[in-house]
């Protein structure tokens, strides 16, 4: 089942035109990588799909009775939160907004999902935790938590596990295996890591401008470029651990 | 003199009631514009209400007439573009602050209207005027108070999902831009009511000091939210009464009393984490 279709995408800012040619569906229970090199146009892309920025020509579409509202994110954490105060309940919780149209205060099955999603994730001791006082693992599962209470139908995910250790980064990625696989969320993750892509995926979109690639995980690593970029990653991390 | 004299006082019951209720709207307020790094905004702003009571005074027009709409339209230029905008933040509040600064000195000393450095004095370090409201004033302040409080009550939910983050409440199908610019107005708002108490140069403590007091002890939105409240009307009310006692300036009074409460809370602090410190050992 569908549930974003885009169809010769063009996106960018200002009409200047980041990347184009893009066409790929985002189907029920996938986990897509989005991939490719800074500046080609991933974040563009994301924000596009998030409804944050319009696309400059192509078609965009939500599909089956996906609502743009129905969308969670994860965004790449800011400068203002460094020093918030406010306490994991609080932030998980804001996460219920989109529900609320017009009412102002949330409701008893609003706390009762922002409960089920802290469990979820092994927040619930945390709840009245201060959550700049969380480590950078904490704090990116608060923010999952928040984007779980907004919808369980689709999740983007912006560079996940940036700025994490290698053993928060794998329990990270696990936990997003797990809600996709258990919980049947759709999972999209623009992501720098290639490797991780390749072992969670079940497809994958390389873009570049254009679009080089947009298939299953198997098929891109088949292809010359899926090659050749698995060997380029795979080399600059061997760099890095000399 | 004693304090319960003065509480008999019309006057005193009239400056009472208009600084407490400034104060508790510019601390509201100021939760949400420290945190997103707007706190100079009350500075720029307060300038440009200074350049507009001098555009007043050589109409010879009601101040309120041409301060309010100006404000208000400089608050939600600066509060609303700062994402798109050519020009940054900062850099966009300085030109604006700076810009009104000299068009309203330049204004005073070209169509002197009195004595030139007591006015510009007043509206800087704000007048005893406050001293001296009419009951139409308190009439303003009250329901102006009444309005921003219902915005917050309501709204609640929604100015922490901007504020915490902004992206995230705008993918999620928040109308972020409404919000802004009610927020943007309402601080156009306190700040030209608060230039009657504490003047151009005095109003960001206002707005910052009782938020950044409350930060420094309190953990969570709602209750830095609610202690920034009780802190500035404390401030306020403290102010109001040394100002009276000793006869020197309101504007001021408030401000020093706001700043000795944050070095109260900086010093519990700094306690707090020292305990701390010892029982994790």
């Amino acid at each position: 089942m569908k549930l974003i279709s885009c169809k010769d995408l063009s996106i960018g800012y200002d009409n200047h035109v980041v990347a184009s040619d893009l066409s790929f569906d985002i189907c029920d229970g996938d986990y897509l990588c989005i991939i490719g090199e800074n500046g080609a146009g991933k974040s563009t892309l994301m924000k596009t799909l998030l409804g944050l920025q319009k696309p400059i020509s192509g078609e965009l579409s939500y599909e089956n009775g996906l609502h743009q509202n129905e969308i969670g994110y994860l965004p790449q954490q800011t400068d203002i939160q460094r020093d918030f105060p406010a306490s994991v309940k609080e932030v998980v919780l804001s996460g219920c907004l989109n529900a609320r149209k017009f009412r102002p205060f949330f409701s008893k099955s609003d706390r009762k999902r922002c409960q089920e999603s802290m469990d979820l994730l092994g927040l619930t001791d945390l709840k009245h935790s201060c959550y700049r006082e969380l480590s950078g693992g904490q704090q990116q599962r608060v923010l999952l938590a928040r984007a779980l209470c907004a919808t369980k139908k689709l999740l983007i995910l912006d560079e996940p596990v940036a700025g994490l250790d290698p053993i928060v980064t794998t329990e990270m990625y696990a936990m997003i295996e797990r809600l996709n696989k258990e919980e049947a969320v759709t999972v999209v993750m623009v992501t720098h890591d290639v490797s991780a892509s390749l072992q969670y995926a079940s497809k994958i979109l390389h873009v570049s401008h254009h679009p080089l690639f947009f298939g299953t995980k198997e098929e891109y690593l088949n292809t010359k470029i899926g090659q050749a970029f698995l060997g380029l990653s795979m080399a600059q991390e061997g760099d890095g651990k000399q | 003199m004693t304090i319960s004299y003065f509480l008999q006082q019309l006057y005193v019951q009239r400056a009472l009631i208009v600084s407490v209720l400034v104060a508790l709207c510019a601390a509201l307020l100021g939760v949400s514009l420290v945190l997103r790094r707007y706190s100079l905004i009350g500075d720029g702003l307060s300038h440009v209400t200074f350049g507009t009571m001098a555009v007043a005074a050589v109409l010879g027009v009601t101040e309120m007439y041409i301060s309010m709409p100006v404000t208000v339209g400089a608050s939600i230029l600066l509060l609303r573009g700062s994402t798109k905008s050519k020009l940054k933040g900062d850099a966009a509040i300085a030109l604006i602050s700076v810009s009104s600064l000299a068009i309203a000195y330049l204004l005073f000393s070209k169509f002197p209207t009195g004595n030139v450095s007591a006015d510009v004095c007043k509206t800087l370090f704000g007048s005893s005027s406050i001293m001296t409201l009419r009951p139409e004033d308190v009439k303003t302040s009250v329901i102006f108070t009444a309005f921003v409080l219902l915005f917050f009550v309501f709204f609640y939910n929604r100015i922490f999902a901007i504020t915490f983050d902004e992206p995230f409440a705008r993918a999620t199908g928040c109308h972020t831009t409404v919000y802004n610019i009610l927020l943007a107005a309402i601080t156009g708002i306190v700040i030209v009511l608060s230039m009657k108490m504490v003047g151009a140069l005095l109003i960001t403590a206002l707005i910052v000091f009782p938020a950044l007091s409350a930060m420094r002890v309190f953990k969570s939105f709602r209750t830095v939210t609610i202690c920034s409240s009780i802190t500035s009307v404390i401030g306020a009310g403290a102010g109001v009464f040394f100002s009276l006692l000793t006869g020197l300036p309101v504007g001021s009074s408030i401000v020093a009393a706001d700043l000795l409460i944050f070095l109260l809370f900086l010093l519990i602090s700094v306690i707090c984490s020292l305990i701390g410190r010892t029982t994790q050992k």
